[in-house]
């Protein structure tokens, strides 16, 4: 059952006001991922407290590094199934876990993160994970 | 970071590794931890044969597990031991 619109409000208003595209049905999903060129990262958002609480905080301050993806987006675990479970089809290799992200250069997958790489860690050390990663692959 | 289910004991929501004395590791969210085991969720299983534990630990470490279990509990007389997979 998805959880209470009113209760994951806040938890997607993060995501839009660091300037992430709201993924909320299949085509939405399928049309972001039909374009192929550049990097993009995809967040699966999370009510958990464990990793998510940190994950936000953490991917809105790599956003300001100065190598970030071209293309920011994000789906909701639990709330948006469809959608969800629409992104996750495109990578049938990689387990479910949420919250989680993809960071996609040129259609192809280069790096993930799960759930539990993030969990118990602060927003700065989620923050330096991102920033890793995009220095080695976004431009 | 704690959760705000303090009386399921500290691992609670974190994904750990429990080694057990015989062939079988599990992978799962803990869910509680008592001095009588612990419960875990969304459970991935691996019985140590063609790919030892270790192996089986490291990929989870880069890409998680598939769940073979929705829940899981792993007897305390079972668990060699209990390890945050974030961590290793």
């Amino acid at each position: 059952m998805p959880y209470d619109p009113e209760l994951v409000a806040p938890m997607r208003q993060d995501m839009v006001t660091m300037g992430a595209q709201e993924l909320t049905t299949e085509t939405d999903v399928a049309s972001f991922m039909e374009a192929k060129e550049g990097t993009a990262l995809l967040f699966v958002n999370s009510v958990c407290g464990c990793a998510a609480g940190a994950a936000r905080p953490g991917l809105r301050t790599a956003l300001g590094n100065d190598h970030r993806p071209d293309r920011v987006a994000t789906v909701f675990a639990g709330q948006d199934v469809d959608a969800t479970a629409k992104l996750r089809s495109y990578f049938p290799d990689i387990p479910p876990s949420s919250p989680s992200a993809y960071l996609v250069r040129d259609g192809e997958l280069v790096f993930f993160w799960p759930r539990h790489q993030m969990e118990g860690r602060d927003a700065p050390s989620v923050a330096f994970g991102f920033v890793t990663a995009f220095d080695e692959h976004c431009e | 970071m704690g959760t705000f289910h303090d009386d399921k004991g500290e691992l609670h929501g974190m994904t750990v590794v429990v080694d057990t004395t015989g062939p079988k590791v599990y992978i799962g969210r803990c869910d509680t931890e008592t001095p009588d085991g612990i419960a875990l969720l969304d459970v991935g299983e691996h019985v140590e044969g063609e790919t030892t534990k270790d192996a089986y630990i490291e990929k989870a470490n880069k890409f998680g597990v598939f769940a073979q279990h929705k829940k899981l509990f792993v007897p305390r007389a079972e668990i060699a031991s209990v390890r945050k997979l974030g961590e290793l």
